[in-house]
């Protein structure tokens, strides 16, 4: 097939700002035209897609996903959570560094976009380490990094608790101007702790994870980066307190950025009262006052991204006592349903609102460019259906991490079709 | 009728008419504990493995005596000289008992919710011996048998619960046991041991032990355990004895008549000295006794006839 020309869709250009009802064709990789009616008289090499109530945006980015590729390959593989993520409607996925070894050096970054490459899924964007091993103690090579193809810099699941290292390690960041990505938890006081601390962690008789936990190295890193001028994004920000310091630190006009997960706008601590291990994630669901302040913050737009923070894990690993489990939901194909049904459906965010969370605002934490939907540019697509009903079901599952507790949910809006350099990496059209 | 749930995981879930059930029931038993003939055939047939990843001495043994008492073939799984030191999982654990034709397993374990997840897994009915912080069931039972034998009804009662609030599975079953049954619950320990939220239960918080003390029918002192002052959660035992150590002149401050208790073990010179330990008041070994006939009526209840026909008429 030479040409594929998508008819009727809603075209949201978050790049460009427009929004308009047409047609696209793409051609050899690119967009060769956008326009209100395209009729090509060649069909046989040429495939008609019919969008009609669907919304075609410029490539969705999930700027936090784990895809455990090398190490632990029993949980993932770059080949099956890119798989996913293209079914999840993402055209690119910022991997995290917390493979074995870390990737906190070249080797492993060039291993990463080789098996990327291979599976030709979505695009990788990986992130090296802050870092040695992800210890916190000694800095990784940044300028190496950067040379691999880095674009962000973050121990993930391990903050730097060491204050001064931390400084050292944001201000060399400068250098190459790279996005420092935090992960938000002072260790001591989170040590322990197995879901948010509240009225659920007291009757569970689960050890609890005080908000304060997050909202204290929050205040650290913002601090840091008033200090130092470096850019710091907040990973996966899940409470009141911490919303409340990103916004007053944008409003100071500091380099601070934040991103939320879905899960933690959609999905409360009473969920883990069950027990479920699929609810265990770090940091913990939270009570519906954070939910709020989560909300409160994408609609300000304190909170510039959504990101899935995708942590699969093997079923022998989650089928355990709940304290025994790891941290992390499988979320990366339920990402952007899961935002489209809890933030656009019950009318917190616009459809343009929630696009601009998937695509610019990633791209600017990133400091990448992104295309619009326009004539010459690469054909990175997402189309989705804001008005599909189905259910989160695990038999048409792409991750190997089975890890959701959305299994079984019915969800309100979902991707349909993913397209990545022209090619359709994934397409559940009916 | 008898228990509802296949599992018996707390008291949160079950309904008062459950538990009045089993303190009914547990008043027949009882009786059968002084007979000199201590064996019924009732559960003959029966069999009940219990499950202990936690060391202890009353509540396995209690559980291995009601059994038996009852006629039912008892085991006991000793977890560290098992397939568990191998890394078997609790699931498979649970499989490999059930392809034995267990009919109960009465499981203690550190982690919370690790009996919903064996009992959500086999085919036998699960009693939580407990786990976690979470629940331990038995252990509220035996208490409120042990206070409504002494004063007839729970409704009414003031029980206060003293000590290491955060920590304790027995506070969160007593709990729900005695607010479903009409009782007031006041729970009393220091800040660093009163978990988040707790005051959401329905019951009323204080950090002084004397007004905790002041309107108690029920003294119910909690073990306090010396790990948790090198953690940081109290500065010494002798503080701590100071300020919620049950004496002969902290005791005074209480209803003439209240009750004292204690789960046990106990720290003696610590939360609870040996004069009040020994008083008439102590009602400590009592509560041993009501352990093995409530463990004998839930064994009943669960493993008699009335499940089989629950089971045919569902």
């Amino acid at each position: 097939m030479k040409r594929l020309v998508l008819k009727n869709a809603l075209i949201i250009d978050s790049v460009r700002h427009r929004e308009f009802k047409g047609d696209i064709l793409i051609e050899n990789c690119k967009i060769k035209k956008v326009a209100e009616e395209i009729e090509i008289n060649d069909r046989e090499e040429t495939r008609t897609i019919d969008l009609e109530g669907k919304v075609v945006t410029p490539g969705m980015i999930d700027m936090h996903v784990h895809l455990r590729e090398p190490g632990e390959e029993n949980k993932e593989t770059i080949a099956t959570g890119t798989k996913a993520a293209a079914y999840g409607g993402f055209t690119a996925v910022a991997c995290m560094p917390n493979t074995y070894p870390a990737a906190d050096n070249e080797a492993t970054i060039e291993l990463i976009k080789r098996r990327a490459e291979e599976a030709g899924n979505c695009r990788v964007l990986p992130v090296g380490c802050l870092t040695k091993e992800r210890q916190g103690e000694i800095m990784a090579e940044y300028g190496f990094l950067k040379d691999a193809g880095v674009v962000a810099l973050s121990d993930d699941g391990n903050g730097v608790m060491n204050s001064e290292v931390m400084r050292h390690c944001m201000e060399y960041a400068t250098l190459y101007d790279l996005p420092v990505l935090s992960h938000c938890e002072d260790e001591n006081l989170a040590e322990g702790g197995q879901i948010h601390e509240g009225y659920y962690s007291t009757i569970l008789g689960l050890q609890g994870i005080p908000a304060a936990a997050e909202e204290i190295m929050i205040a650290r890193d913002i601090a840091l980066a008033e200090l130092t001028g470096a850019r710091l994004h907040i990973c996966h920000i899940s409470t009141k307190g911490g919303v409340e310091l990103v916004r007053r630190a944008k409003e100071k006009g500091l380099k601070v950025t934040a991103e939320a997960a879905p899960h933690h706008f959609s999905l409360s601590d009473q969920e883990t009262a069950s027990y479920n291990t699929a609810t265990k994630v770090n940091p913990p669901l939270r009570s519906e006052e954070h939910i709020q302040a989560v909300i409160a913050g994408l609609k300000d737009g304190t909170i510039d991204v959504i990101a899935s923070d995708h942590a699969p894990h093997s079923r022998e690993e989650k089928e355990v006592e709940y304290p025994f489990a790891p941290f992390g939901i499988s979320g990366v194909e339920t990402c952007l349903a899961v935002s489209l049904h809890y933030l656009y459906h019950t009318g917190k965010l616009s459809l343009r609102q929630l696009v601009e969370k998937f695509t610019t605002g990633p791209a600017s934490v990133l400091g990448i460019n992104i295309a619009g939907i326009e004539e010459g540019s690469l054909a990175h697509l997402t189309v989705f259906d804001p008005e599909l009903v189905k259910a989160v079901n695990l038999k048409n599952w792409h991750s190997l991490g089975q890890n959701t507790p959305y299994a079984g949910k019915n969800l309100k809006g979902w991707p349909v079709m993913t397209i990545v350099g022209g090619k359709i990496t994934a397409e559940s059209l009916t | 009728m008898g228990i509802k749930t296949k599992d018996l995981l707390g008291l949160k879930n079950i309904s008062k008419e459950e538990i009045e059930l089993i303190l009914n029931t547990a008043e027949s038993m009882e009786e059968i504990i002084y007979r000199d003939v201590k064996k019924l055939p009732t559960l003959r047939g029966k069999s009940v493995v219990s499950l202990f990843y936690e060391p202890s001495t009353r509540t396995r043994s209690s559980f291995e005596l009601a059994g038996k008492y009852l006629g039912a073939d008892t085991m006991n799984m000793g977890v560290s000289s098992s397939s568990v030191k191998k890394g078997e999982t609790l699931i498979d654990t649970g499989r490999t008992l059930d392809a034995m034709g267990i009919d109960m397993v009465v499981i203690r374990h550190p982690a919370a919710g690790a009996p919903k997840l064996l009992g959500e897994n086999i085919k036998a009915r699960v009693i939580n011996a407990g786990d976690g912080y979470h629940e331990h069931p038995t252990q509220a039972l035996l208490d409120m048998y042990t206070m409504r034998k002494k004063f007839g009804e729970l409704q009414g009662l003031t029980v206060a619960i003293i000590g290491d609030i955060l920590h304790s599975r027995v506070v969160r079953s007593n709990i729900w046991g005695l607010t479903k049954m009409g009782a007031e619950v006041i729970v009393c320990g220091p800040p660093t041991l009163l978990p988040a939220d707790i005051a959401a239960t329905g019951v009323r918080v204080v950090t002084s032990f004397e007004d905790a003390l002041r309107d108690a029918d029920v003294i119910m002192m909690l073990r306090i355990q010396l790990e948790r002052q090198q953690k940081g959660l109290f500065p010494s035992k002798r503080e701590y004895a100071k300020m919620y150590g049950l004496n002969k002149e902290t005791l005074s401050l209480a209803k003439k008549d209240a009750m004292v208790m204690h789960p046990g073990p106990i720290n003696r010179g610590v939360e609870i000295s040996p004069e009040v330990y020994e008083s008439v008041q102590s009602v400590i070994d009592e509560q041993v006794t009501a352990g093995v006939a409530v463990r004998m009526a839930l064994l009943y209840l669960m493993m008699g006839s009335d499940f089989e026909d629950e089971k045919a008429s569902s």
